[in-house]
């Protein structure tokens, strides 16, 4: 027999088409042990209110089109099992930080624009070799948490230096330009210096760590942006 | 709104986006995606993808390559095309390396190297290490690397834009139109060249590996136009799917040692394949589960079997298999460490899908006529290099190496297509099919259609398939067809509605679904992926063809014209053979 429980979500909802102001609205649903709270979602949304809206594609937390506030926490719901979360009802509000398209799918927009102004792209003006070009295993391990990132926004949405600068790269992609830059086939440091090195990059950051918090994939920006900071400053010197 | 762009490529994972690399340099080319490119499903894949580099295996060569896919496909693949394929690998893979792609490495600082299932040196005498990975998010780091490709070279990416239609006429493709899902509204895109990268239909089964963007959008799209699809039956089963999710336990869980016990505590394997146990064959594993758990061996006497890996160790689970630790610790809520992992048969690979050659070039019938200025690569298309059967890592391949071989022949075919003039009703089929979704009133609802749909797939035309069992689900494929005209939907909005695109989805999957079944049906054989219990051995002389299936009238109409290419380019090509491993 499946094995269920009664469960209470309470969900952010708003349409700026149709809505004056946020609500919240909650559903009661009988929820399977096994559910994630993407499973519930998809649930309410395909057998409860098929207005509720929100993004969602590989539900094995490797896409990144998922993450939302759960219980005042940035996570993945389809990463989210719902048995081990103690309280009752659930809230659930989009990530914050950016604008609100509808319910819990935010504007990403400016995050996208952020990565790009980083050029995140390998720069390397040598003609490349016939076959790979070489790398050790050590220096791959060092880029180990910049290629693990899969953009979900966890973190640059929980971060209040982003929240107070929307001009701020914020930590995505400053682990994106560390990424790059920390990649021993790289020579594009020089090239991405503009970007970094000034009030909205790499020195807004204050090392509060809430990104690290976020981070559904445990990876810590934080970290990488304070290594980041001491190669812009041997760079200058 | 009307785009204009020399290029309208439709999808941006690994196909679509490697495409838009090469085209992005010279021409101006337009990506839609339905999610955010970098969202794409190519970023799930974990294993690795094919190339015979030779970094460990020294001795490895294109020609054992070739030899493997050939015999995977269950010798209906065509062999020119997977010569190509086999070929271009290594320059393909290298060219992923040049450009960033972290890949794992060997202690020498090259692209480390892996088994997998169905890859030898010297036709079958030894596992060969041909999967070039980058520990066990392979397609995530080859996806973010493309898209980064694409935005250095200021690719136009449309974002959450929902391809609805083709515009086509008279063996010319013309462009497409498209949903702004964040904002609601149709835009019409068109162009000298259009290039499907639409990915696999995994959807259309209840228990399956794939995103829920996985529709098959594409096939419905062509069909709707009047074009065949080709081999739709083909469908691979992973046999380490998580019970009930479906999300894949990667094959190495078996490579490291893992065993599949059934509710008697027993290696069942041991009856079906006694020497290679757990690690024969994927097909041959999945029908092996399915035929224990009809037999009521099932654990609890439910759909599933167990896997366990707990005798492996800490250590070593922590050390080689971290990822399956934690899904099953996420999904299936089990500690592997110390219990077994309850699994399933999951629908995992789409080996059907809109022809096309070795060109990229889509065909429209038996004698492979080329359309003009429509193109396919990736898992939306049949090419055919899988042919009846996929082998892993062989997948990430195809749709890298079609996708550069899409964007080189766009790049030369684009001068001399000319823009295409729209033809009045360019936008009437999208409209129409807006507007019937939103204002009809019948009641029916996706959830219930679809949720009915992949159940019925999966029991009926999955795994095991017999001729009852088709008609039946062609009936009910039929039934769900003409309960969707009575479909309702709650959102009426234009702003972000996906109650609406999801509709629109459910109408594809039921469109190409008739296929699948009738493709199985009429398909009186056992070969690769389909499996017919009342026709369990291989039939060369009536069934060494692909299918073809177009859509008439509302109806499917098969034909079984084309034939298989049985010559590489330049290699004489392999004899089929009976698939024994
Ligand atoms: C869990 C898993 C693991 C795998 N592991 C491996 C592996 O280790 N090795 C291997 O070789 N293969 C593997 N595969 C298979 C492989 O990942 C896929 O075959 C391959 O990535 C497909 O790439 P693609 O570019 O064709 O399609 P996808 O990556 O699926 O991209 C499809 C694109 O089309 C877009 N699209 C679709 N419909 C529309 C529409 N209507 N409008 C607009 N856009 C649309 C989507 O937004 C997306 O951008 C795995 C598959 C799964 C499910
Ligand atoms: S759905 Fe892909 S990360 Fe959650």
């Amino acid at each position: 027999m499946a094995d269920t429980s009664q469960r209470s979500f309470r969900i952010f909802r708003f349409n700026p088409e149709t809505d004056d102001k946020p609500y919240y609205q909650t559903y009661e649903i009988e929820v399977e042990s096994w559910w994630t709270v993407l499973d519930a979602l998809n649930e309410i949304k395909w057998f409860v209110d098929g207005t509720l809206s929100y993004r969602r594609s590989c539900r094995h937390g490797i896409c990144g089109s998922c993450a939302m506030m759960i219980n005042g926490l940035n996570d993945l719901a389809c990463e989210k099992q719902i048995k081990l979360i103690r309280r009752n009802p659930i809230t659930i509000d989009p990530l914050p930080g950016f604008e609100i398209h509808k319910d819990l799918a935010v504007d990403m927009d400016p995050f996208y624009k952020a990565l790009k102004r980083v050029k995140p792209w390998l720069i390397n003006n040598d003609p490349p070799p016939s076959r790979e070009r070489i790398q050790s295993p050590e220096q791959f391990h060092l880029i180990g948490d910049g290629i693990a990132c899969i953009l979900c926004a966890a973190c640059t949405s929980s971060c209040p230096s982003y929240w107070s600068d929307e001009e701020y790269l914020g930590p995505a992609a400053l682990l994106k330009a560390y990424r790059y830059s920390f990649d021993s086939r790289d020579q594009g440091l020089g090239d991405r210096i503009d970007a970094l090195d000034n009030r909205h990059g790499l020195w807004r950051c204050h090392k509060i760590t809430n990104c690290f918090h976020a981070c559904p994939k445990n990876l810590n920006p934080t970290e990488a942006i304070s290594r980041l900071q001491r190669r812009v400053i041997e760079e200058k010197t | 709104m009307i785009h204009r762009h020399d290029v309208i490529i439709i999808g941006a994972g690994l196909a679509g986006s490697r495409a838009a690399v090469e085209i992005g340099k010279v021409a101006d080319v337009a990506v839609l995606s339905k999610v955010y490119p970098s969202r794409s499903h190519s970023g799930a894949a974990q294993g690795g993808v094919a190339a015979s580099l030779g970094n460990i295996s020294v001795t490895d060569r294109w020609e054992f390559h070739m030899f493997d896919t050939v015999k995977g496909s269950d010798y209906l693949g065509d062999q020119d095309a997977i010569e190509l394929m086999v070929r271009e690998a290594p320059e393909t893979v290298i060219e992923m390396e040049h450009w960033g792609c972290p890949f794992s490495r060997t202690e020498e600082g090259k692209i480390a190297q892996r088994k997998f299932g169905g890859h030898t040196l010297e036709f079958g005498r030894e596992a060969a290490l041909r999967a070039c990975y980058s520990a066990d998010f392979t397609g995530h780091v080859l996806l973010h690397t493309l898209h980064e490709q694409c935005l250095k070279h200021n690719v136009n990416f449309y974002s959450e834009f929902q391809v609805l239609s083709l515009i086509f006429r008279d063996g010319r493709a013309i462009g497409v139109v498209a949903w702004d899902m964040v904002h609601g509204g149709l835009h019409t895109f068109y162009g000298r060249a259009v290039m499907f990268g639409t990915g696999g239909y995994g959807r259309a089964f209840k228990i399956t590996s794939n995103a829920h963007a996985n529709t098959g959008d594409g096939l419905a799209l062509v069909s709707r136009i009047g074009l065949p699809i080709q081999d739709m039956e083909f469908v691979q089963f992973h046999p380490t799917g998580l019970y009930k999710s479906g999300i894949l336990v990667t094959e190495g869980a078996r490579g490291e040692g893992g065993h599949l016990k059934n509710s008697e505590g027993r290696r069942f394997m041991e009856d079906y394949a006694p020497t290679l146990m757990e690690l024969a064959p994927r097909d041959m594993v999945a029908r092996a589960m399915q035929q224990e758990i009809d037999e009521g061996r099932g654990i609890d006497g439910e759909d599933k079997i167990h896997l366990d890996v707990s005798h492996l160790g800490e250590q070593r689970l922590m050390e080689r298999l971290p990822q399956i630790t934690e899904l099953a610790m996420n999904f299936a809520g089990v500690d592997p460490r110390v219990e077994p992992i309850p699994i399933q048969p999951t629908a995992h690979y789409s080996m059907g899908g809109i022809p096309a050659n070795e060109n990229t070039r889509v065909t429209m019938d038996a004698n492979r006529t080329e359309a003009v200025g429509l193109y396919a690569a990736g898992e939306c298309s049949c090419i055919s290099v899988h042919g009846a059967n996929r082998l892993g890592t062989n997948s990430l391949l195809e749709a890298l190496l079609f996708g550069r071989r899409a964007g080189k022949q766009i790049v030369e075919d684009v001068h001399d297509l000319e823009f295409p003039n729209l033809p009045p009703d360019y936008e009437d089929a999208a409209r129409g099919e807006i507007e019937f979704i939103r204002n009809n009133r019948g009641g029916e609802k996706v959830g219930t259609l679809r949720g009915e749909l992949q159940d019925s797939m999966m029991i009926d035309c999955g795994v095991f398939r017999t001729k009852e069992q088709l008609q039946k689900q062609k009936e009910k494929v039929a039934e769900l067809a003409d309960r969707f005209r009575h479909i309702q939907i709650d959102d009426n909005g234009d702003q972000f509605n996906t109650d609406l695109l999801e509709a629109i989805e459910l109408g594809h999957l039921l469109d190409f679904s008739g296929a699948i079944v009738e493709g199985a049906l009429l398909r009186e054989e056992s070969r690769g992926g389909h499996y017919r219990k009342d026709f369990p051995k291989r039939d060369d002389d009536k069934f060494l063809r692909h299918t073809l299936a177009w859509k008439r009238n509302g109806d499917w109409e098969l034909t079984f014209e084309k034939e298989v290419v049985l010559k590489g380019v330049s290699h004489p090509g392999f004899e089929p053979k009976e698939r024994k491993y």
